[in-house]
Order: C-alpha cells, then structure tokens, then sequence
C-alpha cells in the first residue's frame, strides 16, 4: 500500500519570505465570499482556517491508512500507527523537546493545563503553597489553578498587568511572602493584548525557588519559533487548531523527570501497564497521559500543518505578523473614537484588542461583518483582563500568515462606517 | 445582514430609549444579563392593583440590539394585561425589530422580553417564558 498525502497538492515553497497572497491560494475559505465581499478573515487568534495540504492529507489518511493505534496488528493498523506516531516526532522537533515521550497529545490547550493542574497540581500542592498565575491569562490557565489551589488548600496568587498590559514583576516580592513558591505560569502571548510576557525571566525566578513553570504558548506556537529549552520551563501547552490544524487535537510537553513523578490524569486503557483486582500499574510515557483512543486523524493533520509552518517559515510567519501589527497599530491611531489596549507594537504578537468609543463591540463586529470583516467581540475568555481595563468586552482583529495588508485597510474603512452608523 | 440592519428606528431606540429609569416602589422587578455580551437589563413593573402593566421601565447597559429591543418593549407592553404580555410569542417581538438575527444575536434581542416575563411570573404567577429553551446562556435573577 502506498501513501499519496501530498500527491496533486501545491508544495509550499520554502521561501524565507513569506507571500501571503500566494498562501491564500491554499486555504479554500478564501474561494468564498462573505456577505458578497472578500473575506477578511482577522480572527485566527480564536482559530486559524486550514490549508488543502491538511485537509487532503487528512482525507487521503482516512481514506488509505485508518485504523485505530497501537493495538491493531494488520497493515492499516501499522500505518495508522506511524502516521499518529510520525506527528508527534513533527510537535517535538517543531520545539525542541529532547524526546517524544514528554510529548502528550491532548484535544486542545484547555486539556493540556488542566492535566498538569490536576495530575501536577492534586499531588505537589498544599497548604502554605503558592501556584502563581498572571491577571493576562485565557481562563483556561488562570481558572484550573484557582480550583486546585482551593482544592488544595494552596495559596492563588495573581501578578498584576499595567495598563500596557504589561505585567508588574515587582509584585512577585509580595507574593513570595504568602508562602512557598510551588508553581509560576504564564502565556507567551496573551490572546487578548497580544502581550509578548518574560517566560524565561520568570521560568529561571521559579526554579530558583524550586517551583516549576508552566506555559501556554497557544498563541505563539502558531507563528513564532519556539524552542523549550531556550526558554527553560518545565511545561508547555498548546493546541492544534489555531495554527492550521484541526479541532480536537493540543499538545502537552513536559520535562520527563517530572512526568514520570506524576499520577495518571486520565484512566482506562491504552495508560496501563498491567491491571489486577488488587493493583493496576502504569504505561511508560507518553502512553501514561493518553487514555481511551486518540485523536488519530487530527493528530495526522497536525504533522501536516506543521510540514506547512515548516515550509512557510515560522520565521517568516513571525516576520510577517510583525510587519502587520505595526501597520495596523499605525492605522488604529490614525482614528480618535478608537482605542487600542495593550503595548505598543513591537512588545506585542499579531493581535489587536480595542473599543471604539460609545459602539458595544458586538455592534463593531456586526458592522464589520456586513463588510465581509471577521473579527472577535466579547471578552475573549479573559474577564480579568476586561475588569482591569472597565470594559465588559473589546473587539479583537488578530492576523496570521495569511493576512494581507489591505484587510488592514478594510477594516479601518469598516471602523469608519461602525462611527458613522452610531455617530 | 445589509446596510439597514442598524436601521433608524434600532439605532433611534438605542440612543433614546423609551421609558428608561426606575419605578420606586414596583409591583414586580427582575434582571437579566447576557454574559456573552455583557448586556444587562433591569424591569420594572407597576399595576396598581389591577392586572394590567400600568406603568414599565427598564434600565441596562449592553449592545445595540438588547437595548433598542428592551425599549420597542416597553412601547409594546404598556396597558396589557401581564397575562397577554406572559404569553406574548417572541416573534412579535422579533418581528417589530425587523432584522435578521444569527442565534447569538436573538439572545440580546430577547433579553429584554424574558426579564419581562420573570418579573410578570413573580408577581402575578404567569407562566415563565417559553423562549428560555436554547437561551442557557441567559442568566436571569
């Protein structure tokens, strides 16, 4: 049997600079239009779109190489295997892990912090603990960490932002004299400012206290290289979907060391090693973390849209969104009803969180709708975010590799007309 | 959606609100918020002994539609009796505001007209709102 994932498909050239345009011709949403406009997709912060490379890999892997892992003996079985298998040797070169044991597929990011929450967090956290988190995390890990430390009698503490965005690392001083420092964690880039934080600043201040570091780095894995060992932490989550991938797959990397000290998250089979009545023992890693059958399909669609981050570039992904955030902050300023929240644009990734003046951001997006524009309204599962700032909700534009310049300018165009319409 | 879906009379109700304020004291009163969309409404309701809406006003802050819609409302439902107003289908609701709505959207739209309902429930046992089917996300106090 023969494997075709790429037959009949563009390849991607590899250039080091990246021509969006051209990229646009892979992703079939683009073919469409919305409202009888051009779409301009600015939300891939919420979720990326997907290329054909995925989506017909995906098939033709459904269609020539299904069947379920690690059990099957027959042909299909094996391939099925090396294609689940195959993604995850894809994910630890993609950030340098030094094996693919310590990386654990998952259904998203949500999933991976809230494994290391439990599995982690249930054992190693106590009274007279401190789990650290930061007033700019999605609620997915800011949420799980105030339950555990409740659950566990631990101290929750929060580093404050400025109202850059920024976070105040001075207030670590204050919080260090609640208790033990047992756990810092932090996003990369925060998916409502765009916030681009010090992991590794704070990745060494933990471990100089023997706690260990978490990240989520949902929002950078897609664009940016990313290597964990240059950055130093201890964890690392993120998940598929938004960079080119489909729903339902994440990963979670993990030092082993401290992988193998931690309890099972998930039980049932494909995690164990032998079960008695009287005493079950665990599977080696990364099996320990991944219960039940996987998400085999997706996971293949992962090893694809990494091939494709490969092919563009993360560099030249990065590059890219850079040059379109500055743009774009360029253009924001050139409107007085706007404003923008967050840092400046070289301290922040390609997302752009704002209110324009007197317009509920559910009534920006509509507008900006009819225009063909995508965006996010709401509080982008960052409510703390929101108090700090006294808005109940922002609009959110965010760009990705193939964004192009001139959606910039539409949706500048289409702010004017949302002023105009509640003028 | 097209150009008029903030039409005048959406945006002339959100920028000037019909009955808008407080009743101090009221026969019946209930809130709501839309945490999706962070809107919020507060109904108050007079009957002055009988069993019809003598007098109604809201309060809230939250997107164009939820506002405008609690507005139209107030119009509406002012000298009917709350039995009539607890059955009212939402449609006619829907259809006086006279835009398309995608699901996330009706539930700002019918923010309003649910709270209404709590409040008629509390006061006069009508019937709760039918339309709380498919609104989980409502959350009405």
């Amino acid at each position: 049997m023969t494997r075709r994932y790429h037959e009949g498909m563009t390849e991607v050239a590899p250039a080091r600079v990246l021509d969006a345009r051209k990229l646009r011709a892979d992703f079939p949403v683009f073919l469409d239009d919305s409202h009888g406009k051009p779409l301009a997709y600015l939300d891939s912060a919420n979720s990326s779109q997907k290329p054909d490379q995925v989506l017909g890999a995906m098939r033709e892997f459904y269609e020539h190489s299904y069947a379920n892992v690690h059990r099957a003996v027959y042909e299909l079985g094996a391939l099925a295997t090396e294609g689940y298998e195959g993604a995850r040797e894809k994910v630890r070169a993609l950030i340098n892990a030094s094996s693919t044991r310590e990386c654990i597929f998952v259904r998203n990011g949500t999933e991976g912090l809230n494994l290391v929450a439990y599995a982690w967090g249930l054992d190693n956290l106590g009274p007279g603990d401190v789990a650290v988190t930061t007033e700019l995390e999605h609620h997915s890990n800011f949420v799980p960490w105030q339950f555990i430390a409740n659950r566990t009698g631990a101290e929750f503490a929060v580093i404050p932002i400025d109202d850059n965005g920024e976070l105040v690392l001075e207030s670590l001083t204050e919080i260090e004299r609640r208790g033990r420092v047992k756990l810092v964690t932090s996003a990369l880039i925060s998916n409502t400012l765009g916030t681009i934080n010090p992991v590794s600043d704070l990745a060494a201040w933990a471990h100089e206290r023997d706690a260990i570091m978490v990240v989520d780095a949902c929002q950078a894995v897609p664009n940016r290289p990313i290597d964990v060992q240059e950055l130093g932490c201890d964890f690392l989550a993120f998940t598929g979907h938004k960079m080119l991938a489909p729903t339902g797959i994440g990963v979670l990397w993990g030092r082993q060391e401290i992988l193998r000290r931690m309890s099972p998250f998930e039980l049932g089979g494909s995690m164990i090693r032998n079960v008695t009545a009287e005493k079950t023992t665990w599977a080696d890693l990364p099996a320990k973390f991944e219960a039940g059958t996987p998400p085999i399909g997706e996971a293949f669609g992962l090893g694809q849209a990494i091939d494709y981050l490969n092919a563009a570039g993360l560099d030249a992904i990065d590059h890219h969104e850079r040059g379109l955030t500055e743009y774009a902050m360029g253009r924001l300023a050139e409107l007085p009803y706007v404003r923008v929240f967050g840092p400046p644009a070289d301290r922040r990734g390609g997302i752009i969180s704002f209110e324009v003046e007197d317009v509920h951001p559910h009534d920006v997006a509509q507008v900006l709708d009819s225009e063909g524009i995508a965006v996010r309204a709401g509080h982008h599962c960052t409510q703390p975010i929101m108090d700090h700032y006294g808005v109940t909700a922002t609009t959110r534009a965010s760009f990705y590799l193939y964004t192009l310049q001139e959606e910039i300018d539409r949706l500048v165009e289409g702010l004017a007309r949302v002023r105009r319409t509640f003028a | 959606m097209s150009d008029d879906f903030y039409r005048e009379l959406i945006l002339d109700h959100y920028k000037n609100p019909r009955r808008h304020g407080t009743l101090d004291p009221c026969d019946a009163r209930a809130e709501g918020q839309n945490p999706l969309c962070g809107d919020e409404v507060t109904v108050m309701v007079n009957f002055n002994g009988g069993d019809t809406i003598q007098d109604v006003r809201f309060e809230g802050r939250g997107c164009a539609i939820s506002q405008a819609a609690t507005s139209m409302l107030m119009e509406m439902v002012e000298g009917k009796a709350a039995a009539e107003v607890a059955g009212m289908p939402t449609q006619e609701l829907l259809d006086e505001l006279g835009i398309p709505l995608t699901p996330i959207r009706l539930k700002c739209a019918l923010l309003g007209l649910g709270v209404l309902k709590v409040a008629l429930h509390r006061s006069k046992g009508t019937p709760l709102p039918e339309e709380w089917a498919g609104l989980d996300e409502l959350d009405i106090s």
